[in-house]
């Protein structure tokens, strides 16, 4: 399989465009002078070493974490403390968690109908229908009828990608969505991020899986201490890493893979 | 020992004291909803955004969970009529039920909510819902199933302070009881039947909080 730059080529608007960020928790700097922009259909990888801002980053995308100075734009949204752009935001903007946070007193199918019922006031039967239709698309509409707790990790979080999707989100974010599963249960989330990106998906993912920013990057970008220190596209990030701390985290992390 | 069992006065009373059982459910599920009303809208006003809010929920907690049942319930019923509210027994007793035991529902509930996982709100709020439906639609009813036991036996002693109403003379078994007993004299007959009565008012309260649970709480957990 072969990534489709096409999409990133193709459209040149700024999906997401985050300008100068800063971010405190308190004393602490959590993120310095983020600059990023993300173009529609673009799928960025987010790597870095644990405590380096990149999760804190694409929470901020969502608002679910405030950011106190700079500039966040999401479809040309300004995000700021209006909580009306906030909800608008968050219903263009899906969003996969590293502990998947399933609701466990709903069904899959019921998980997957909440949101664009309550948020986008489908109808129960065509909030049905997309839910089928996505958790189809997962492979996994014959769970439909179980709870979150009846299904393992890879499954749980196949569902909550179809979950998000049932929003038709113009970006997904990811946050470890691989990170809190059995090995053997990896493969089937990164299929069905995979497939998703080839269908031009605009996608930030946070994630320590080498091999999946290397199949579908468009950009590999690495944090360290809150900032961005490099950025390319996965053959140059891989093969000729310029700085220093981007060697040794590729050191390490592919040594252990 | 030579007091002679004699029944016959509480025979006599059965039709009343079994009536007056009714009048017992009544102001227990009276009070009951109440709770549950006060203790879901403390919590969630708890963490109001208005200063004032917080502190008058927080208050009204620690007021009601550290002074006596009886004196809320005469402060309601003798005290509120010279401020102009004057309310006959059994509403009093309902109300005063419901806000005691609103207080302390509010304790409970809070707990149930804390012990919900933040990643939960998070995807709620992801999913582009607002805080309140987030509350009412992801939160609460696992945070009920949480706490659904300590609720149950906070809503038993409820029951069973429902006795306390007879101190207003509001329609309930101790109160019709105690007239039994004040014209028989028949103070152990009249009270032994009494005390099984209320052990089986809990057991089917308690029952019932068991089909509640059954019928709402059974999904699947880890």
């Amino acid at each position: 399989m072969t990534s489709q730059p096409s999409h990133a080529q193709a459209a040149g608007d700024a999906m997401i465009s985050m300008a100068g960020v800063e971010k405190w928790y308190g004393d602490f700097k959590a993120l310095t002078d983020i600059d990023l922009s993300v173009r529609t259909g673009e799928r960025i990888v987010l790597c870095g070493p644990s405590g380096s801002g990149k999760s804190t980053l694409i929470r901020c995308i969502n608002h679910l974490e405030a950011y106190q100075k700079g500039e966040i734009r999401v479809g040309g949204t300004l995000l700021g403390d209006d909580a009306r752009a906030i909800d608008a935001i968050r219903r263009e903007v899906g969003m996969v968690f590293q502990h998947f946070n399933l609701f466990p007193h709903m069904t899959v199918l019921q998980n997957c109908m909440l949101a664009p019922m309550r948020s986008l006031r489908a109808s129960k039967a065509e909030a049905e229908a997309t839910a089928r239709r996505l958790l189809a698309r997962v492979k996994i509409l014959e769970q439909a009828e179980k709870y979150p707790a009846q299904l393992s990790g890879g499954q749980q979080q196949r569902v909550a990608i179809a979950r998000a999707l049932c929003m038709q989100p113009k970006v997904m974010l990811f946050d470890e969505p691989t990170s809190a599963l059995d090995p053997e249960m990896v493969k089937e989330v990164l299929d069905t991020m995979i497939a998703l990106a080839e269908e031009g998906m605009t996608m930030i993912c946070v994630t320590h899986e080498m091999g999946f920013a290397r199949q579908v990057a468009d950009r590999v970008i690495f944090m360290a201490s809150g900032a961005i220190v490099e950025e390319a596209p996965p053959a140059e990030f891989f093969t000729a890493p310029r700085h220093e701390r981007t060697r040794k985290f590729l050191g390490e992390i592919l040594r252990k893979h | 020992m030579n007091y002679k069992l004699d029944f016959t006065p509480v025979l006599e009373g059965l039709p009343s004291l079994l009536a007056a059982c009714l009048g017992t459910f009544a102001l227990a599920l009276g009070g009951m909803a109440l709770a549950i009303v006060i203790g879901i809208g403390g919590v969630m006003l708890r963490d109001s955004r208005i200063a004032p809010v917080r502190w008058f929920i927080k208050s009204f907690v620690e007021v009601i969970r550290n002074t006596p049942f009886l004196v809320q319930i005469y402060f309601i019923y003798f005290a509120l009529p010279l401020a102009g509210l004057r309310l006959d027994p059994t509403p009093t007793a309902i109300i005063a039920l419901g806000i005691n035991g609103g207080a302390y529902a509010i304790e409970i509930i809070r707990g149930g909510v804390q012990s919900i996982s933040r990643g939960q709100i998070e995807a709620g709020l992801a999913l582009g819902l607002h805080k309140t439906q987030v509350f009412r639609l992801i939160v609460l009813k696992p945070a009920l199933r949480a706490i659904f036991p300590s609720l149950t036996s906070q809503f038993v002693l409820l029951t069973l302070t429902t006795s306390i109403a007879s101190a207003i003379s509001a329609y309930e078994l101790t109160s019709v009881a105690q007239q039994i007993e004040t014209s028989s004299f028949r103070s152990f007959e009249v009270y032994g039947v009494v005390t099984v009565f209320y052990l089986v008012i809990s057991w089917l309260m308690m029952r019932g909080f068991g089909l509640i649970s059954a019928r709402y709480f059974s999904y699947p957990v880890k």
